[in-house]
């Protein structure tokens, strides 16, 4: 069982690593844009603290925590984000578009929906215990692959886990101007098995997605699971149109700032210099890279 | 050999050989084998190695993807080449994309698209739209004639490229002979650069001679492009080199440019529309490369810019003719 101050250091360090990108950016050192996960951060280390080697997940846009979920590589990413030699991507990437090992994202919504059930019906004809998983938003819920492919993981009975991150809105597109009915019935339909947790309930949530990944593994049957939760910045870097009062209230919930408090004062202040410090490491020498040139990358 | 059963025996043997060989499509299944039946027997000998879909284009070239990210070599089959339109999101952004965003070592992937006219199957079962791919950097772009081994050029496809390639096969060539010999229709064939994957075919009238027209074809329209030089040969005096490549982008222009400096006369022939053809790309390229000796500027023939149509005769009238090739030869030569 992970221990509380583990779930703490990676949440912190995810929402500290997603803060530097806005600073970078305000002080002109970033192009291109970036989502960032703040307040979303339970999400990814519920999911990645049950992950295996062999298993693959695929991301969407809103993809740094769950890349440091998964790989713990900030350096790589940070890079990657700034255009250095030392991005996992050599810098053709960017912020959405990351791979390594068996993490992968794209910046595209729900295009990789039939790409992970294909994945997933891989791992099913090699019967090696993997599973595939999935994060998608509400908003991607108006794609139509993503109905291609629930159809086909179900079809098929593949070991796919779809996360659907509920955070309410799509940019600047709430869930009342984009998903009609109901959001688990779209998983229902098509015969997967559906849950619902709570994206705050940090111990419950960690729970859930033991017992769901080692179903999805045992069984080798899809998934869908939709994780109530809030994006508490902007889109992505200032697009912010939601009431000023909402955002203030789940900022009030925190689900980091409230873990944080259920730690010893001093081990909390501990942790947060030992990541502020690991920031700086890391942005130094990301900074001391040469730029990636695209002689180099081919 | 037909060219239907080069591409299934192809797909035979490669199965056979490598249980990572995986064909996806619609309706693949025995006994129905596809709707153009180059998926048959396939289902029976190989159950496991074959996937048949729901009708979702987007979804089952992102199957195939996603089981080539997981070291399968997946064949998709998409239906009629006008759906690929659904998996353009899949092929263009995903598939094309992923190798060298992330730096993978290979992407085996292969999208089979039966492309063409000719047959009456009207506006959104008749297109040609290989052009719509020229942009996309990433991509590979194959189209078997019944000059190549089909067949081959399929294996290549799977088992070695390791790259995305839309593999374009014209409806028409499927009941279509391949031409084994030295010779067709009259004309000499020669391989150029053989140790290329996909290499381009040239038949000349008088091998030895200097060329007067270099008519460049693909697909579907190579053996009316044949019919139609031995014709200028024979009724003209006029010696047309064919060059027929099969790889389509990226494009080997140094095969169509040797005969392009030799006679200085090129017309260029597809079955798509000539506005933002394939040809264009093709005269741009030879134009900048050979303006110097070149005698007339690149010409080019192509469908008419209005969707394709089902009645025969309006078919005939849009899509080019073995009249309008041999026109467009004489125009070049001054002729007309
Ligand atoms: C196919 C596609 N359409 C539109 C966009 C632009 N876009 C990027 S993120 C986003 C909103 C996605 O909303 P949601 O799925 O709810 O995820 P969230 O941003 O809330 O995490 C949009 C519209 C895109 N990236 N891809």
């Amino acid at each position: 069982m992970i221990e509380a101050v583990d779930i703490y250091r990676k949440m912190i360090l995810i929402r500290r690593f997603e803060e530097l990108l806005l600073e970078l950016f305000s002080a002109g050192k970033l192009s291109g844009t970036t989502h960032t996960y703040v307040g979303q951060e339970p999400v990814a280390i519920a999911v990645a603290s049950h992950l295996g080697p062999g298993d693959c997940v695929f991301s969407n846009h809103r993809c740094h925590g769950h890349y440091i979920a998964h790989t713990g590589d900030i350096e790589g990413l940070l890079a990657e984000i700034m255009g250095r030699t030392g991005g996992v991507c050599g810098g053709r990437g960017g912020s959405q578009h990351l791979h390594r090992g068996n993490f992968y994202s794209n910046g595209i919504q729900g295009g990789f929906m039939p790409i992970v059930v294909g994945m997933a019906l891989a791992e099913k004809k090699r019967a090696r215990g993997n599973v595939v998983v999935a994060f998608i938003g509400d908003g991607t819920l108006g794609e139509g692959a993503v109905y291609e492919a629930l159809n086909m993981a179900a079809l098929w009975s593949v070991p796919l886990l779809v996360v659907v991150e509920n955070n309410r809105y799509a940019q600047s597109t709430p869930i009342t101007l984009g998903v009609a009915g109901s959001i688990p019935d779209r998983g229902r339909c098509f015969g997967l098995s559906v849950g619902e947790s709570d994206g705050w309930d940090v111990t419950g949530l960690t729970a859930r997605f033991g017992t769901l990944v080692a179903q999805v593994r045992n069984e080798g049957r899809p998934h869908m699971e939709v994780v109530e939760t809030y994006r508490l910045n902007a889109h992505s870097k200032g697009d912010d149109t939601r009431a000023t009062m909402e955002v203030a209230a789940f900022r009030a919930r925190d689900p980091v700032e409230h873990w944080g408090r259920g730690l010893p004062p001093g081990l909390r202040a501990a942790v947060d210099a030992e990541v502020a410090g690991r920031l700086a490491e890391t942005l130094a020498a990301v900074e001391a890279m040469p730029l990636a040139q695209l002689a180099e990358v081919g | 050999m037909r060219v239907v059963e080069s591409l299934n025996g192809a797909l035979h043997r490669m199965m056979a050989a490598d249980p990572e060989v995986v064909l996806i499509g619609e309706d693949v299944l025995d006994p129905y084998g596809g709707a153009f039946k180059v998926s048959k027997g396939l289902s029976t000998a190989f159950p496991g190695q074959v996937i048949t879909t729901p009708i979702s284009e987007a979804g089952l070239v992102g199957v195939a993807v996603g089981m080539s990210l997981q070291g399968f070599k997946p064949v998709a089959e998409i239906m009629f080449g006008d759906f690929v339109t659904l998996a353009m999101d899949q092929i263009i952004n995903h598939a094309a994309k992923f190798p060298w965003m992330f730096g993978l070592a290979a992407l085996p992937l292969v999208v089979r698209v039966p492309m063409g006219g000719y047959r009456g199957y009207g506006p959104t079962h008749s297109q040609s739209l290989e052009a719509l791919f020229m942009a996309v950097p990433g991509l590979t772009m194959v189209a078997l004639s019944h000059l190549h081994d089909p067949g081959a050029l399929l294996e290549r496809a799977t088992l070695d490229a390791g790259v995305p390639i839309l593999f374009v096969e014209n409806k028409s060539l499927y009941p279509v002979e391949l031409e084994e010999g030295d010779m067709v229709g009259g004309l000499h064939r020669r391989v150029l650069d053989p140790r290329r994957p996909y290499p381009s075919v040239a038949l000349s009238a008088a091998p030895d001679e200097r060329p007067d027209v270099t008519l460049v074809a693909y697909g579907g329209l190579v053996p009316m492009a044949v019919r139609v030089a031995a014709e200028a040969m024979i009724e003209d005096e006029i010696l047309v080199e064919v060059v027929v490549p099969a790889q389509l982008r990226p494009l080997p222009i140094e095969d169509i440019l040797v005969s392009a400096e030799a006679s200085g006369r090129v017309l260029v022939i597809e079955e798509g529309p000539r506005v933002g053809g394939w040809g264009a790309h093709v005269a741009a390229d030879l134009t900048e490369r050979a303006f110097g000796r070149l005698k007339a500027p690149v010409a080019r023939i192509g469908a008419r810019d209005v969707p394709i149509p089902s009645a025969r005769q309006m078919e005939a009238q849009m899509l080019p003719a073995a009249g309008d090739v041999l026109a467009g030869i004489r125009d070049l030569m001054g002729k007309s």
